[in-house]
This record gives structure tokens, C-alpha cells and sequence, in this order.
């Protein structure tokens, strides 16, 4: 049995964006009891950091898995255009229906990205692997993406 | 169980293909591509994987991996142009891709199988963007 190594592509991207964590199935007690600070009915926000993996084999030619500038436009037109210095519960469309908690937004922001891959990318020799992101620096969600989320509808 | 061991080297150089037109290069390596080069200061993470002998309680002497990373990736590679100075980049284009799986292919001969054994090798070029170099848990096949 032989093994080879992988090679996977990671580049980190920022973005600013307000939110307000509050569920319409709970009381305000609820909330408040669940969400803390986060239920500021005023709102409040974060300096994001997105990490997005790729992995591949890298071009015998170039030795690169993906070109950066291919890769950082596409997560700049499909994420942070998106949520760039916008207000998350009101701007983001797709997420309207849920709570903008990091684990939400980075299930949100892997389903986007998986989803488009095969669209973005059709010849890259090359898989979305992997969705970070940090809320603050003390708080990260990671999504490890698979064939089944690849799959799986927006729910 | 696995160990992680860092360690830093300032280099130069320059992603180009000499066959390919400045526009060409200017699209698959962007600024990277700039004729008289530029530099980085390289982070690398080495981690080994293994369990604890029941007698030191060490997967690996820390010391020695300190020593291998020392004179396969810091004393070659450290205050030089890569291009010009570390083969095999005077053949193929120092991206981090690249620098990365050679620091694997060089660090991969000095952990014989037996002892702690090489997991990941991780190449930071800058704080957002770096490389992994991973063990496939799974078999190869012919097909793949």
C-alpha cells in the first residue's frame, strides 16, 4: 500500500459586518437568557475572517492548485460582496430565515461555495475542501466539505 | 497523537514561466510574477505524528527536529533567492505549492518509517495564505 500527500490551498479574507442573534421561536426572555449580548436589540458587529481551502494537485507547469486571483475574486463576488459592511440579518438575503450565528453563516457561506464550485472552476483539477470562519479571534467555526454537502440542497 | 514544531526563513523569489509572455505569467502568478523578484518571510510547521514512548513519554526528540528542519529547509533556503540558490527552483516556479512539497519531500527521507512519522507540513508565504502538505489516510489505486 502506497500513500501520497495532498496538497490543499488555504488564503484568508476579512469582512465587517453587523448582526443581532435573536430567534423568533423563543420568548425575549429566552432570548436574552440563550443570546446574551448578542441580543442587543440594536445590533452589534464583528471584523470576520474568512478561511477558504482548496485541494489539488498542483499544475505540473505552473505548481500552482488554483491561481490566487482566480480564487480570491470568485470568494470576493460570491461572499464578501455579500456581507462586506452590511447588516447580516437584513442584507443577506439567504440567511434571512435563520439566526446569523458564525455557525450559521459559515454553513451558509460552505453551501454557497460548494454549490458554485463546478460553475466557478469547471476545469480546475481542484475541490472546495474547507470554510473557516472567525467571528473574533477567540471564536472559529469550520466546515469540512464533502460530497454529501456538495449534494445537499439550501436548506 | 501528533507534535507540531515551527520554524522561520526570509527569502526571495519570482513566479514566472520564461516561455510565457509577461501577460501570460502577469495572469496564472499576478504581482508574484514581477521580473526582478520579491520576498517573503516564510513560516513552516512541521508536524509528526506518533505516540509517546512509555519511557521518555516523547513521540520525538524535539531537539533532532529542530536539527532536521535546521539543515533541510532554514540553512538552505534562509536570506536566499530560491530561484537561482535552492534547486530544484532553478526548474521548477518557487510557488508555495511547490516550496512546500519539497520541504515534504526533503523532511519525508529524514523520518524513516519506525519513528515518529511525518504528518503535514504546513508553508505559510504570508499570514493568509499558506499550504498544506497532508498524508492521504487513504490507499492509492490504480485508478486515481
Amino acid at each position: 500500500m502506497t500513500f501520497s500527500p495532498v496538497s490543499r490551498l488555504t488564503r484568508r479574507y476579512r469582512f465587517s459586518a453587523s448582526h443581532r442573534l435573536h430567534s423568533p421561536a423563543l420568548t425575549d426572555v429566552e432570548n436574552r437568557a440563550i443570546y446574551g449580548k448578542c441580543n442587543n436589540p440594536f445590533g452589534h458587529g464583528h471584523d470576520y475572517l474568512l478561511e477558504v481551502t482548496i485541494a489539488g494537485t498542483p499544475d505540473p507547469l505552473t505548481g500552482l492548485i488554483l491561481p490566487r486571483h482566480d480564487l480570491d475574486q470568485w470568494v470576493e463576488r460570491r461572499v464578501l460582496k455579500l456581507f462586506d459592511h452590511r447588516d447580516i440579518n437584513t442584507d443577506v438575503a439567504g440567511l434571512s430565515a435563520r439566526v446569523p450565528t458564525t455557525e450559521n453563516i459559515a454553513l451558509f457561506v460552505a453551501r454557497l461555495l460548494a454549490e458554485d464550485w463546478p460553475r466557478a472552476f469547471p476545469a480546475a483539477p481542484a475541490r472546495l475542501a474547507r470554510v473557516h470562519i472567525l467571528e473574533t479571534d477567540r471564536n472559529g467555526f469550520e466546515v469540512l466539505i464533502n460530497e454529501t454537502l456538495h449534494r445537499q440542497p439550501h436548506a | 497523537m501528533y507534535i507540531t514544531r515551527k520554524a522561520e526563513f526570509s527569502a526571495s523569489h519570482v513566479c514566472r514561466l520564461a516561455a510565457w509572455s509577461d501577460e501570460e505569467n502577469r495572469r496564472a502568478f499576478g504581482e508574484a510574477s514581477h521580473l526582478h523578484g520579491h520576498g517573503h518571510n516564510y513560516v513552516v510547521e512541521v508536524t509528526l505524528e506518533g505516540e509517546p514512548d512509555p519511557v521518555t513519554g516523547m513521540i520525538v526528540d524535539l531537539k533532532r527536529v529542530k536539527q532536521l528542519l535546521e539543515e533541510e529547509v532554514v540553512e538552505p533556503m534562509d536570506h536566499r533567492f530560491l530561484n537561482i540558490e535552492v534547486p530544484p527552483f532553478d526548474r521548477i516556479v518557487p510557488t508555495t505549492e511547490n516550496v512546500a512539497r519539497e520541504i515534504w519531500d526533503r523532511l519525508e527521507r529524514r523520518f524513516p518509517p519506525g519513528s515518529a512519522r511525518l504528518h503535514r507540513v504546513r508553508l505559510y508565504e504570508t499570514s493568509d495564505c499558506y499550504v498544506d502538505i497532508v498524508r492521504d489516510s487513504l490507499p492509492q489505486t490504480e485508478a486515481s
